[in-house]
C-alpha cells in the first residue's frame, strides 16, 4: 500500500475516531435542557463527560494537523472554500468548551442559563454542520483548475447536505441518549434509554436515506458493505437500547457511525475533494498528498505514538467507568 | 481595505489574544506540578490548599488557551491557504505532530487530573499533573519549531516543478537555531507571567488578609512566585541575548528594525529612546549606549550591524524592486516595551522579597498596587515579544521565500474575513472579560478549605460525592 493510501486511511480513522467520540460529547449537551430537569441533574449529564470531552475534542485538532501534513492542497482547498460553516463549528467549540469549565463558577441561575444556551448551541451546530462539510466532500465542491474553490455558501447548502447535517445531527443525539443511559444511575438513565430508542427510530430514517443517496452519488464494493453494516450496527443498538442492554447499545450506535463515516471516505476514496465543474480541479489522494519523505516521518510519528494515545485514553476511560447519578453531585 | 489586511489583523488579534493564556498555562501546570509535588513531599496541608487554589486559577486560563488555539489551527488553512499550499509539505508535520505527541497528552490528562482527586491513587494523580505539564510545553516546542520555519526556513528545497517549498530534512527543521534559542525564550516568558501571577496574589492576602490562618501560605507564595520570576527574567535576558546574536545574523532586517538603525554602523550603539523622523535622516533626540548594540547583535563591541537602508538595497537587488522594511515605529518600540514590561516586573519581584525579608509583613499601599499589575506587565511583554518577532519578519510571511501578501487565501471575500475577524473580536472581548472576572473572583475567595476528612479508599460507595464535579 502507498503512502498516500495510508494517509488517507489514517485521515479517515482520526475522523472517524472524533465522530465517535465528540458525537456522543454533542449528543450530551443537545440533550442539556431535555434529560435535565434541574441543576443538578443537568451537572450529572455534564459530568458524564466531564473528563474526557477535551480529550475528544483533540481528535479533531490531530485530525486537522494530519489533513494540513499529509495532503495541504486538501486542507487548504476545503478550510478556505468552507469558510463559513467552518467560522460557525469554530465558534460553537469555542462557547461549549468554556460553557463546561465557567458554568458552575459562580452560582447565579441566569450565570449557569447562559452557559447551558452556550452548550446546548455549542454542540448542535458541529453536530449538523460536520454532516452538512462531509456530504458536500462526498459529493463535490465547484473547484477550478487550481483547486480554488470557486462556490459561495449556498452551494454548499442543497438538499443532500441538509439531510447529511440531520443526520449527523439525529445519530449524535441517538449516541448522546445512549451514553447517558450507559453512563447514569436512577431516573435520568431510564429517561435517556426511553429517550434513546425514539430518536435511534428517526436517526436510523435519516441515515439509510443519507447512506443510500451517498451510494447514489459515487459508490464502491467497499462502501455498500460498510454502509450495509452501518444501518445493522445502528438497528442492533436500538434493538439492545429496547431491552436496556446499555453497553451493547453504545457499541451499536458507537459502530454505526464509526462505519457511518467510513462509507464516505471509501466512496470518496481515491478523490479528497471532487470538483463539479472541471475534472481537472478534483482533488485526489495523489495530487493533494505531501512529499514521500514527509509522508513517511509522518507515518513513523503515526505508528509509535498512535497506540500510547489510545492507551491512555482508554485508560482514562477505565478510570472513570463508573456511573453517576444526582447523588454524586456535591452540593456546592 | 482589503481582504488581505483583515486577514492580518485577524490573525494579529487571534494569535496575540491566544497567547494571553498560553503562558500561564504553560509556567502555571509547571508550577501547580510543584507545588503538588510539595505537598506530597512534605505531607504539609500548606502546599495542598495552595495546588487546589492555584490549580482553580490555572483551569480558569487554560479552557481559553484550549479553544482559542482551535482557531489557530483552523485559520491557516481558512485564511491562509496559499501559504499553506505553499509550506504544508514542512509546516503541517509539526502542527500534527504536536497534536498526536502534546496535545493528547495534555488534555487528556488534565481531565485526569481535575476529576481524579478520589479516583486515582495518590502518586498516579501527581503524574497526571506532571503528565499534562509536560505535554504543554513539549507543544510550545513544536508550535516554536513550526513558527521559526518562517523566521529562518531550513532543511527544505523549492520543487522548480510545483514551485512549493518541500520537506529534505526534517531533524533540521527540528533544531533550526531559532527554534532551540525561541523555545527556552519563550518558556522563560511564560514563567515570568506564571510567576508574577503566583507572587502577585499571594501578596495580596499577604496585605489585605492579615489576619487568616492561612498568612502562612500567602507569605510562601508571594516569595516562591517571587523567586520564580527573578530565575525566569535572568533566563529571559540569557536567551534573549543569544537571539539577537542570532537575529542579526538569519534576519538582520529584524533587528536593524528593532533599533531603527538606518545606516550599517560599526562599532554601533543601542539606541534606549530615539524620536526621529521615520526615514532616519534627521533626529530629534536620542540618547545611546555606545558599543552595545554592536556586542549584543554579534558579540564583538566593534562588530558591523547593518542598517534598514543598506539591507532594503541589498533585498531589491536580490528578490527583486520592492519594499523589504518592516513598519518601524511597530518594531522599534514593541521591542522596547517587551524589555520593559518584562524587567518591570522581575523589579516587583525584588520589591516583594526585601518586604518580607526576615519574616516581615509588608503593608505598604503601594507594593499592594505593584503587586496588582504586576501579572499584566510580563504579559504585555509577551505579547509584544510576538508582535516584534512577526511583524519584524513582514513583509515576508516566509523569509526570502514567500511574501505576506501571497500567502492569503484567493477564495475567501473581504465580506466573510470581515465577518470572522468582527465575530472573533466580539467573542474574545466577551470572554477576556468574563474570564478576568471569574480569576479575579478565585484569586480574592483565597485558599479552600482541605481539613473533611478524605474518604477512605476502601469504601465503594456509589452515593459518596465526587471531590470535583463540574
Amino acid at each position: 500500500m502507498d503512502l498516500t493510501t495510508i494517509w488517507f486511511l489514517l485521515i479517515a480513522v482520526l475522523f472517524t475516531g472524533y465522530f465517535i467520540l465528540e458525537g456522543f460529547d454533542f449528543g450530551v449537551g443537545m440533550l442539556l435542557p431535555v434529560l435535565g430537569r434541574d441543576d443538578r441533574e443537568r451537572r450529572v449529564l455534564i459530568n458524564t463527560i466531564g473528563p474526557v470531552w477535551d480529550g475528544n475534542e483533540v481528535w479533531l485538532i490531530t485530525a486537522g494537523g494530519a489533513m494540513f501534513a499529509a495532503f495541504p492542497e486538501w486542507y487548504a482547498t476545503l478550510f478556505s472554500g468552507f469558510y463559513l460553516p467552518l467560522l460557525l463549528i469554530l465558534l460553537a467549540l469555542i462557547g461549549r468548551g468554556v460553557a463546561f469549565e465557567y458554568r458552575h463558577k459562580r452560582p447565579e441561575a441566569s450565570w449557569k442559563r447562559r452557559w447551558d444556551a452556550a452548550i446546548v448551541v455549542g454542540s448542535l451546530l458541529p453536530a449538523f454542520l460536520w454532516g452538512v462539510a462531509f456530504a458536500n466532500i462526498l459529493r463535490g465542491v465547484p473547484l477550478d483548475a487550481e483547486h480554488e474553490y470557486v462556490g459561495g455558501l449556498f452551494d454548499l447548502l442543497h438538499p443532500y447536505a441538509l439531510l447529511g447535517g440531520a443526520t449527523t445531527l439525529a445519530l449524535f443525539v441517538t449516541h448522546g441518549a445512549v451514553f447517558i443511559a450507559l453512563k447514569t444511575t436512577g431516573d435520568i438513565r431510564e429517561r435517556a434509554g426511553a429517550l434513546a430508542v425514539r430518536l435511534g427510530v428517526g436517526a436510523a430514517v435519516l441515515a439509510v436515506g443519507f447512506l443510500t443517496w451517498t451510494l447514489s452519488i459515487r459508490s464502491s464494493a467497499a462502501a455498500v458493505v460498510l454502509a450495509v453494516g452501518a444501518a445493522l450496527a445502528l438497528l442492533g443498538g436500538l434493538a439492545a437500547a429496547r431491552v436496556r442492554r446499555e453497553g451493547w447499545a453504545f457499541t451499536g450506535t458507537a459502530v454505526a457511525i464509526g462505519l457511518a463515516v467510513a462509507t464516505l471516505f471509501a466512496a470518496l476514496f481515491p478523490n479528497v475533494l471532487p470538483s463539479t465543474l472541471d475534472a481537472a480541479g478534483t482533488l485526489t489522494a495523489t495530487n493533494a498528498a505531501s512529499t514521500p519523505y514527509t509522508l513517511k516521518i509522518m507515518t513513523w510519528v503515526a505508528v509509535i505514538f498512535t497506540p500510547v494515545v489510545l492507551a491512555y485514553q482508554g485508560w482514562t476511560y477505565w478510570v472513570f467507568r463508573k456511573r453517576i447519578g444526582v447523588a454524586n453531585i456535591p452540593q456546592h | 481595505m482589503d481582504a488581505l489586511d483583515v486577514a492580518r489583523w485577524q490573525f494579529g488579534v487571534t494569535t496575540v489574544y491566544h497567547f494571553l493564556f498560553v503562558p500561564l498555562t504553560i509556567g502555571l501546570s509547571v508550577l501547580v506540578a510543584i507545588l503538588q509535588t510539595m505537598w506530597h513531599r512534605t505531607g504539609n496541608e500548606r502546599y495542598l490548599k495552595l495546588t487546589k487554589f492555584y490549580g482553580k486559577l490555572f483551569l480558569i486560563n487554560f479552557a481559553m488557551g484550549v479553544v482559542t488555539g482551535i482557531v489557530q489551527e483552523f485559520q491557516f488553512g481558512m485564511n491562509w491557504s496559499d501559504y499553506s499550499r505553499f509550506v504544508g509539505d514542512i509546516f503541517g508535520a509539526p502542527l500534527a505532530i504536536e497534536a498526536l505527541v502534546a496535545f493528547f497528552l495534555e488534555s487528556t490528562f488534565i481531565g485526569l487530573w481535575i476529576f481524579g482527586w478520589d479516583r486515582l491513587p495518590k502518586r498516579a494523580h501527581l503524574a497526571s499533573i506532571w503528565a499534562a505539564a509536560i505535554g504543554t510545553n513539549l507543544s510550545a516546542y513544536f508550535i516554536l519549531a513550526a513558527n521559526s520555519f518562517m523566521q529562518n526556513p531550513v532543511g527544505y528545497r523549492i520543487n522548480p516543478d510545483s514551485g512549493r517549498a518541500e520537506l529534505t530534512d526534517f531533524p533540521a527543521v527540528l533544531t533550526n537555531k531559532v527554534a532551540l534559542i525561541t523555545f527556552p525564550h519563550t518558556l522563560a516568558g511564560s514563567f515570568l507571567v506564571a510567576g508574577s501571577l503566583v507572587a502577585a496574589v499571594g501578596l495580596w492576602h499577604v496585605i489585605r488578609n492579615r489576619d487568616s490562618t492561612d498568612t502562612g501560605a500567602y507569605r510562601f507564595a508571594a516569595k516562591f512566585g517571587s523567586w520564580v520570576v527573578l530565575v525566569a527574567s535572568a533566563a529571559v535576558l540569557f536567551t534573549g541575548d543569544i537571539q539577537g546574536k542570532i537575529m542579526t545574523e538569519v534576519q538582520p532586517m529584524k533587528m536593524a528594525a528593532a533599533e531603527g538603525l538606518y545606516t550599517t554602523e560599526s562599532p554601533a550603539s543601542f539606541s534606549v529612546l530615539t524620536v526621529g523622523s521615520l526615514d532616519g535622516s534627521r533626529e530629534v533626540f536620542a540618547l545611546k549606549i555606545p558599543y552595545l548594540l554592536s556586542y549584543l547583535g554579534t558579540g564583538d563591541p566593534n562588530g558591523t550591524v547593518h542598517g534598514i537602508n543598506d539591507l532594503q538595497a541589498q533585498y531589491a537587488t536580490q528578490y527583486g524592486a520592492g519594499s523589504y522594511t518592516p513598519i518601524i515605529p511597530v518594531t522599534y518600540w514593541s521591542f522596547r516595551f517587551m524589555i520593559a514590561f518584562g524587567m518591570a516586573a522581575a523589579a516587583i519581584a525584588l520589591l516583594v522579597l526585601w518586604s518580607q525579608r526576615k519574616g516581615r509583613t509588608p503593608s505598604s499601599k503601594w507594593l499592594l498596587r505593584a503587586g496588582l499589575v504586576m501579572p499584566v506587565l510580563p504579559l504585555l511583554a509577551n505579547s509584544f515579544g510576538w508582535i516584534f518577532t512577526e511583524m519584524g519578519r513582514q513583509p515576508w510571511i516566509v523569509f526570502g521565500e514567500m511574501l505576506t501578501r501571497n500567502g492569503v487565501s484567493r477564495s475567501v471575500s473581504l465580506a466573510e474575513v470581515l465577518t470572522s475577524f468582527t465575530a472573533f473580536t466580539l467573542i474574545y472581548a466577551t470572554l477576556a472579560v468574563i474570564e478576568v472576572k471569574l480569576l479575579l473572583r478565585y484569586a480574592r475567595a483565597g485558599v479552600p478549605d482541605v481539613s473533611e476528612t478524605p474518604p477512605s479508599d476502601d469504601t465503594d460507595d456509589a452515593e459518596r460525592p465526587l471531590a470535583f464535579a463540574y
